[in-house]
């Protein structure tokens, strides 16, 4: 029963389609004929897509405001390269360990300050994104400030799978009854405790959760760059993560897809000069937010409900 | 005990001439949120523009500091409303956190576009004050140091006046009190927040022109971490109060100084957030706020 309730065409052809694309990549890569800077930024936007989606969960779905992402995907990327590279654990080990830290984190900090509203919770996440970032740059065992090498473990079929799966998994959590009760308070906080919501609880289950998926992405990122530096870490990463997930919209996890893919792409394009892309950048993100503050998807989603039959689709 | 002592006293001295560039640069912020309700995340940036300014005036056409000082003041003017007019004007009546975005997206500009017009290369100040030391009692107080206090405790004493007794002043307060009021009162809200923003890039120009004087040493991201102090110390003395600013901005310098006397310099930055955070969290409206109640 529950088999034949997941197995409809829809998400048949999207697991189909995913199956597909990776091959693809992962054939091109075996053969060699993939440029290594087309697999590098492939990687790159598996871990931007995790960012991006996780800070969606934050900003655009519980309607918080965090600006310290880059602080967890700092944690997850230490704790896994310690992990990894100081006692040589297994790299799953290792993954998982610097999201559960990371969560942990998220959950310690997000209990106090996300009773802070709007402006004083982002300048208060701001706050402790700069903090974790100072602590690594003060440890000893983690190199200080010239950062600390390691192997590259991690390979394109371990970016492209995790990256699906978190994304299912949030995409499940939003169209869950906690993923609701999370867009209420988004749409009205005020009214939704009046509706027996316990918003304090969704607010830190959603701060939570992107903390994990952001220290998960940390991970990655770590095992597969050689090095880690606190300064990869400073709050210019965090908004990048921002512009991604204000241009795709805020509140649409697809929107956060396309946004990740369009400024990795941009990135890559103008990796040679760093200037532009952050002057582009920034102007994208005036412009935008003058012209179109939803953001190009706003909080609707790309789906593939036109693949559903006529009976499914009413039931969904 | 005495070496203590004066340990004590010299990093108090040096506290305070930073904590009084804080304190400029967190007038700024506090002005702008008090009347508009955003966080100008460009103020910083502004700062920096200054310092480049002060920098130009000096070393390109040889002028002493205070005109030096005055060319920072009126360009950073100009350049404050220009940010207002282009950039956070459509956005008055959007969310709140669309200008913040904005103002995010703003700073960036700023922080990039001048890399693009004077390279990321690290430039010099070029000594504007005589290496004079005064040795009051033991302590080091440097020509610059003195300087720096005058010009900021001058520049807030200025500030105090314009908002207390002149109409301009007397208008800002009335906007950031109840803007459809002071409105419907005949009071042209456009020109106030104009000049809010004015008098406040104003105050980050010249704090820029001390900060590039202070250390020596300026460059198209210097603006980032003391904007960001300076509105630490602008929520610790209660956001909107411009007081409050003052007395955070000194309290901030202060405890920044002493936590590098203590030998802990790498951790001055974190502590600054700390402060942050606690404050946010134990009583976020500061230390000059009054609780205002939520209605529905």
């Amino acid at each position: 029963m529950i088999v034949s309730k997941w197995l409809n065409r829809k998400n048949v052809f999207g697991l189909l389609a995913a199956i597909l694309f990776y091959a693809v990549i992962q054939g091109s890569i075996l053969t060699d004929i993939l440029p290594p800077f087309y697999k590098l930024n492939l990687i790159l936007i598996c871990i931007y897509i995790i960012l991006a989606t996780s800070l969606n969960l934050i900003n655009g779905i519980t309607g918080q405001f965090s600006i310290g992402h880059a602080g967890f995907m700092a944690i997850g990327a230490y704790l896994s390269a310690i992990i990894t590279a100081k006692l040589h654990g297994p790299l799953a080990l290792g993954l998982l360990v610097g999201a559960l830290v990371a969560a942990a984190v998220g959950f310690l900090v997000g209990l106090p300050t996300l009773r802070l509203k709007g402006d004083y919770l982002a300048i208060a996440t701001l706050g402790v994104g700069e903090v974790v970032r100072i602590v690594f740059l003060n440890t000893e065992y983690v190199g200080g400030a010239a950062g600390f090498t390691l192997s590259s473990k991690i390979n394109w079929s371990w970016s492209f799978w995790l990256m699906v799966l978190s994304v299912v998994i949030m995409h499940n959590l939003i169209n869950s009854t906690h993923g609701r009760a999370c867009i209420s308070v988004r749409e009205n906080e005020i009214a939704a405790e009046a509706m027996g919501i316990n918003t304090t609880k969704y607010k830190v289950l959603a701060f939570t959760f992107g903390a994990f998926f952001a220290g998960l992405a940390g991970g990655i990122y770590a095992n597969y760059m050689y090095i880690i530096q606190p300064m990869t870490f400073s709050f210019l990463k965090s908004f990048d993560i921002l512009v991604m997930v204000v241009l795709g919209g805020l509140g649409s996890l697809t929107g956060s897809i396309f946004g990740a893919i369009f400024m990795t792409v941009i990135s890559a394009l103008l990796a040679s000069f760093p200037e532009w892309r952050m002057v582009i950048t920034a102007l994208l993100l005036v412009v935008m937010m003058v012209f179109r503050p939803t953001g190009l998807m706003g909080t609707k989603e790309f789906s593939l409900n036109f693949l559903r039959k006529k009976g499914e689709r009413n039931a969904a | 005990m005495g070496h203590i002592l004066q340990q004590f006293s010299q990093q108090a001295v040096n506290g305070l001439s930073l904590g009084s560039i804080y304190a400029l640069i967190a007038l700024g912020y506090t002005m702008v949120y008090g009347i508009v309700k955003l966080i100008n995340f460009a103020h910083g940036d502004v700062m920096m523009v200054g310092a480049y300014l002060g920098w130009i005036a000096t070393t390109q056409l040889h002028w002493s500091f205070l005109p030096a000082l005055f060319f920072a003041m009126v360009v950073s003017a100009i350049l404050g409303m220009l940010i207002e007019r282009i950039a956070y004007k459509p956005l008055r009546n959007a969310s709140r956190i669309a200008a913040l975005i904005t103002a995010i997206g703003v700073s960036l500009f700023l922080e990039y576009g001048g890399m693009l017009l004077v390279t990321a290369q690290v430039q010099t100040y070029p000594p504007v004050f005589p290496e004079t030391v005064y040795n009051v009692a033991g302590i080091m107080f440097k020509y610059g140091d003195v300087v720096m206090l005058v010009t900021s405790v001058v520049l807030m004493f200025l500030l105090h006046f314009t908002v207390q007794y002149t109409k301009v002043g007397k208008s800002m307060r009335a906007v950031s009190f109840d803007k459809d009021a002071a409105l419907l009162m005949g009071v042209n809200v456009n020109n106030t927040i104009s000049a809010t923003f004015a008098i406040g890039s104003a105050l980050a120009g010249a704090a820029g022109v001390l900060m590039g004087v202070y250390f020596n040493t300026i460059d198209p991201l210097m603006g980032i971490i003391p904007g960001l102090k300076a509105f630490v110390a602008a929520v610790l003395g209660g956001i909107g109060i411009i007081p409050g600013a003052m007395v955070g901005g000194l309290v901030l310098g202060l405890t920044e100084a002493f936590v590098s006397g203590l030998g802990a310099s790498t951790w001055r930055d974190a502590v600054a957030f700390l402060i942050l955070i606690l404050v946010l969290i134990i009583k976020p409206t500061g230390l000059f706020g009054k609780n205002v109640r939520e209605k529905v």
